[in-house]
């Protein structure tokens, strides 16, 4: 068994991106996900692993920064919410579309604009669906625990360098804030120079008279080599959504109604079905962990077996589009969720759920 | 007949002058007259005469120059624009003996990414800034850039640029000579044999620093000429540079290790 310890979950994430072999995180400051960078400040964990921490001057260049490092070969991360993640959008879109890997976590707060400093899950969208410009994806991976805020961190690295893919750890205020114990993995040693090299053979680290120079670019001013270029990157997500589909499923066996919930709704939710099932209503949680790709087939087949599904979300409805689309009208699919920093009670969705979906 | 009439003149003990290897064979993109060419191989000589093109990593931007990774044989990656700054300091803290140098324009460098520019230069990035400044946005056809001169027409001041309007060209290079980041500021230029000369021993010099220690950041600004972008014949745009370009924009090193010139 790792080492026990009760932790934030926003200081999870850091920790855990030391204990991964992480070779710089760049960042800026921005509630509620500053402990980040303030936890790895304190840390000095280039003294220890040699792992570099940088506060830029802005996303924009904190982002850019991890197109840089993440185009040389390197292990590197970055974190924001909202406004912030809004400001790296454009340089996301060409780390997907330059096929670099790394790992962004967005501890969501409610907006629009520079809305509030209080959880939400209304950044789903833009995760999930771009955000960028261009046809690009991202794996999205929806942590419910400061567990999860560890585990998430090695597992997003293994499939960032899987696919030269950027990975997204949406979080929210709450997850990001709250302290729970937490066992963290043991160090894993950072990759040396060699290792970089041999495992990324693409990377800028210099051209040996061996080898072709090596580029990282998204340009490609052909129209017929763009187009190619875009049908290997839809080849890629296409893969990934037949391999990657994470998701978890709690009371669903014999469940005669259905919430799905991710992140800190997802914990909600959890009390919602117990609070259910001692009124004698069959209610399962299905807990989507990875966003893109969707567990669209999984909640299909939960269409064949529940009378009718609510979307809980701290937003205004955003994957209850997903659950929609998976459903194709079969059953009943509403949402409900509170908005602007507001968290819904376990009986609040309950009583949504009695409303909206058994009521009638 | 055409191989037979080059052997007689193409022999080793005739060259005065060979294309370094490190300047691939792709035709160049610029406009005849441009002065990107002249610029690019004084680097990739450089990288060559130092033997680091194994070591060194270059940053494109977005502008003309955005395809310079096409023409430098060297690993290189294209940035977004104005960040190559940043996309150089990501490179640089994570393989600090890599010699790292970014490549940009002026729109790039002193608009879109002037806060990259500016806060890469104070904290000192140990990594070499090549400036062109030609007073103009080339690629997209010719707009109005941060270094435009004062009566300067563009296609998006037709008219001239109205400082009281548009605000006033952007010196950067005297901006970042400021900063206690920086190690070496100059102003060069690419128009003439001895321009050129002491262009390459001014880079050369920042690669020399990169190559010994942490020194602080480089910056070299060109002043170059457009002449496609300022309608004028390459002639006229060199003669045009020298009469506008440089009273604004006079040549010299502004900075030489870490101190102020007089």
């Amino acid at each position: 068994m790792g080492e026990l310890k009760l932790m934030k979950g926003n200081e999870a994430i850091a920790e855990a991106a030391i204990r991964a072999g992480v070779d710089a995180y760049f960042g800026y400051p921005i509630t509620p996900q500053s402990e980040v960078i303030e936890y790895l400040a304190l840390q000095k964990p280039h003294e220890t692993t040699g792992m570099v921490v940088l506060q830029a001057e802005s996303e924009l260049a904190s982002i850019n920064m991890i197109y840089g490092a993440a185009g040389a070969g390197k292990k590197v991360m970055t974190s924001s919410s909202g406004p912030g993640i809004s400001l790296m959008m454009e340089g996301l879109s060409y780390i997907a579309g330059a096929e670099l890997p790394c790992v962004v976590v967005n501890v969501v707060r409610g907006g629009p604009g520079l809305g509030t400093i209080q959880p939400a899950q209304s950044d789903y969208f833009q995760a999930t669906k771009g955000g960028g410009h261009g046809d690009y994806s991202m794996i999205v991976l929806a942590p419910a625990s400061v567990q999860e805020m560890s585990d998430f961190v090695p597992l997003g690295f293994d499939l960032a360098f899987k696919y030269r893919n950027p990975v997204f750890i949406l979080s929210d205020g709450l997850i990001g804030q709250m302290m729970e114990k937490v066992e963290l993995f043991d160090f894993v040693p950072r990759w040396t120079e060699q290792e970089i090299i041999e495992k990324n053979p693409w990377a800028t680290t210099g051209k040996t008279p061996g080898r072709e120079r090596n580029i990282i670019t998204s340009l490609y001013l052909d129209p017929g080599i763009q187009e190619k270029h875009n049908e290997k990157l839809q080849a890629k997500y296409r893969k990934m959504k037949k391999e990657e589909v994470r998701f978890e499923k709690i009371q669903c066996d014999d469940a005669e109604y259905l919430i799905v919930a991710y992140g800190s709704s997802a914990r909600i939710a959890q009390k919602s079905i117990l609070l259910a099932r001692e009124k004698g209503i069959k209610v399962g949680l299905f807990r989507p962990i990875t966003l893109f790709p969707f567990p669209f087939n999984e909640i299909k087949k939960m269409a064949n077996q529940v009378k009718g599904i609510l979307s809980l979300e701290l937003s205004a409805g955003q994957m209850v589009e997903d659950i929609k689309m998976a459903v194709n009208e079969k059953i009943k699919v509403e949402h409900f969720g509170r908005m602007g920093g507001i968290i819904h009670s376990p009986a609040e969705a309950l009583e949504a759920l009695e409303q909206k979906i058994i009521g009638e | 007949m055409k191989d037979e009439l080059y052997t007689d003149i193409v022999k080793e003990e005739n060259l005065v002058y060979k294309k370094t290897s490190l300047m691939t064979d792709n035709i160049l993109s610029y406009c005849p007259g441009c002065g990107h060419g002249t610029a690019h191989r004084i680097i990739m000589e450089i990288i060559d005469e130092f033997g680091i093109q194994k070591d060194t990593i270059g940053i494109a931007p977005v502008g003309c120059s955005v395809l310079a990774y096409d023409f430098m044989n060297i690993d290189m990656q294209q940035a977004a624009h104005g960040r190559a700054p940043a996309v150089a300091t990501g490179i640089k803290r994570t393989w600090p003996k890599k010699i790292v140098f970014t490549y940009q324009g002026d729109g790039d460098l002193a608009a879109i990414g002037t806060a990259e520019t500016i806060h890469t230069c104070n904290r000192g990035e140990n990594f070499l800034i090549v400036f062109i400044n030609n007073g103009i946005y080339g690629m997209t056809g010719g707009q109005m850039a941060p270094t435009t001169l004062p009566g300067m027409k563009s296609s998006t001041c037709p008219y001239g640029r109205d400082v009281d309007m548009m605000g006033h060209p952007l010196k950067i290079a005297e901006l970042v000579a400021l900063l206690p980041g920086t190690h070496l500021v100059s102003r060069q230029a690419v128009h003439t044999p001895a321009a050129v000369r002491k262009t390459k021993n001014i880079i050369k010099k920042a690669f020399e620093y990169q190559l010994k220690a942490k020194t602080g950041t480089c910056f070299v600004e060109i002043v170059s000429n457009c002449n496609s972008g300022w309608k004028m014949t390459p002639v006229q745009a060199n003669k045009w540079m020298e009469e506008n370009m440089f009273p604004y924009f006079p040549l010299g090193d502004i900075k030489i290790e870490g101190k102020l010139v007089q």
